[in-house]
């Protein structure tokens, strides 16, 4: 390949992770460096596989409401919804209106958790230590009212088949109030800190840029495909339990670079604000649940329930054959689907940037490898 | 109680479609004639099964077609059903906010069927995933390795027939 005059230049691979701080899990990447410039990478999953679909096939219905906290450790509400729905679908059980504003407000304030985190490790990322101290004294004001309401920070095991498991607490309300005003004073805050911060900007703008129809195709979804510019969210297409009641917007991005990608995430904490305080003035009285029996049995049948998750669009495919377990459930994880095109965002890109694009994406492994 | 265990007839789940659903459910059958497809309905979906050497090029149609345009594939997967594997692929439209599922019956013995990576990019992982899972061949498909799985595992654990190991110290 050498000429006279000039150097020889030689292609070599660089092995990130699986123990990597910057991959937010346990995620490979092999990348084929030129220079400075990525010529080609690998990605490697499955460090994390535990078979839960096929665990599903063993557990009865109810148990597996756990299995599907577990999968995005992040998003447990949300993906704790996604399967009662599908559940609830195929045994056509209506779900009282008091249980779905409760679910709604929840899977909100997790929505609003989850991307306080991406904020804050995000800017870890970029190379901003300060970030992640604001958001998580923020989210902790969440994590500590999840705790109120389901018993749990984590694995909350909350939302089940017909309803939620117990009604809010009495204080619920002035809860409420304290801590929305805190988490739109905290947005604000980390907003005027990190997002137009001229190193920021200069680490994220024109980065890991991916248009439109390529990310369609890839099937990304969520606030990931939204950044491209296309406005699809499962809340307003197909809208589930009671979103069609509430006034709220769909934040885009114009580009599909990594900031867009973080912006509209800002973004979206203050529009699922906008839904839990609605949520919170039409929220009526009433049962909590429709009475269900610990072991039941759906009728034969299958169904496919889509739901938008804090990382874009889940979806429950349910076979039953009628017996107490179901026949096969497949979970289409949204990280599994955004993860597919980060080999088309990191082509060309500098070794220096690969962190920050991998970060915009916001990945949970737990999702990807199930 | 030896009569209800031994109760034959399931219950099916009744069918209720959007109307959207059932917009779809009026014009596919003019689209898809020259597949001679099996059109019918799950509870919330369009169903479509078809021969599995087909499946490529109607993805192809449903895709380019402009009335259906089925640009996103939402999910790919397989079910076993003891004497066939079932290959399922749920497709939604981005701008027609249709929604289908494209199925298609494999055997046991020779599970294998051309890959649908050239219509839609992101069926890439969701078959080596098949592959790995179910033991499933995507003809066409670039990168076969194993994807889930560790290289060397033997087995195909997805399936109903694979007996799970015991529990070991290691």
């Amino acid at each position: 390949m050498s000429t006279e005059g000039q150097l020889d230049t030689v292609q070599m691979m660089v092995n990130m992770g699986p123990q990597h701080p910057s991959t937010h899990g346990v995620f490979r990447m092999v990348l084929w460096v030129d220079g400075e410039r990525i010529v080609d990478m690998e990605p490697h999953i499955g460090y994390l596989h535990r078979g839960a679909e096929k665990l599903c096939e063993g557990e009865i219905y109810a148990q597996i409401v756990t299995l599907f906290d577990r999968l995005d450790y992040i998003g447990n509400f949300n993906n704790e919804l996604v399967y009662c729905m599908a559940v609830e679908k195929l045994m056509a059980l209506e779900v009282p209106e008091r249980a779905e504003y409760i679910r709604v407000i929840m899977c909100e304030l997790n929505r609003v958790a989850s991307h306080l985190l991406f904020f804050g490790t995000f800017g870890i990322d970029a190379g901003a230590m300060t970030p992640i101290m604001y958001a998580f004294r923020d989210r902790e004001k969440v994590q500590a009212l999840f705790e109120a309401v389901s018993g749990a920070r984590m694995m909350h095991n909350y939302i089940r088949i017909g309803g939620v498991k117990n009604d809010v607490p009495e204080d619920f309300r002035e809860r409420m109030d304290k801590l929305i005003a805190e988490l739109k004073q905290g947005i604000d805050e980390g907003d005027r800190l990190l997002s137009f911060s001229e190193i920021f900007l200069a680490r994220t703008k024109g980065i890991g840029l991916i248009d439109a129809e390529t990310a369609i195709s890839y099937g990304m979804s969520g606030p990931s495909l939204r950044a491209s510019g296309v406005p699809m969210d499962v809340r307003k297409d197909e809208p589930y339990s009671v979103y069609d009641r509430f006034d709220f917007g769909i934040p885009i991005g114009e580009k599909g670079d990594s900031w867009d990608r973080y912006y509209v995430r800002v973004e979206e904490m203050r529009q699922s604000i906008r839904i839990i305080e609605q949520a919170l003035e039409q929220m009526p009285d009433g049962p909590v649940a429709t009475p269900v029996r610990i072991l039941i049995r759906p009728p034969a049948g299958e169904v496919y329930v889509r739901s938008e998750n804090p990382r874009g669009e889940i979806g429950v495919y349910l076979v039953s054959n009628g017996a107490d377990k179901p026949y096969r459930v497949k979970v289409r994880p949204p990280s599994f689907c955004n993860l597919m095109a980060l080999k088309h965002l990191l082509r060309d890109a500098y070794v220096a940037d690969a962190v920050v694009i991998l970060g915009s994406l916001d990945l949970v492994l737990g999702e990807v490898d199930r | 109680m030896a009569e209800r265990h031994s109760r034959e007839e399931t219950p099916r789940a009744p069918v209720a479609l959007d109307d959207r659903s059932r917009a779809l459910e009026l014009i596919l059958p003019k689209i898809l004639a020259e597949f001679q497809p099996a059109i019918g309905a799950t509870v919330n979906l369009v169903e479509v099964t078809v021969k599995p050497q087909d499946v490529p090029s109607l993805c192809r149609l449903v895709k380019e077609d402009s009335q259906l345009s089925f640009d996103y594939l939402l999910c790919l997967c397989v079910v076993d059903y003891l004497d066939y594997l079932q290959v399922v692929y749920h497709l939604y439209s981005t701008t027609m906010k249709y929604k289908m599922v494209l199925k298609a019956n494999v055997t046991m013995d020779e599970p294998s069927l051309p890959s649908v990576m050239p219509v839609w990019p992101g069926a890439d992982w969701f078959e080596r995933e098949a592959h790995d899972l179910f033991g499933v061949v995507f003809e066409g498909h670039p990168n076969m390795a194993p994807l889930i799985l560790y290289e060397g595992f033997e087995g195909y654990p997805g399936r109903k027939s694979y007996e799970m190991p015991e529990y070991t110290e290691w």
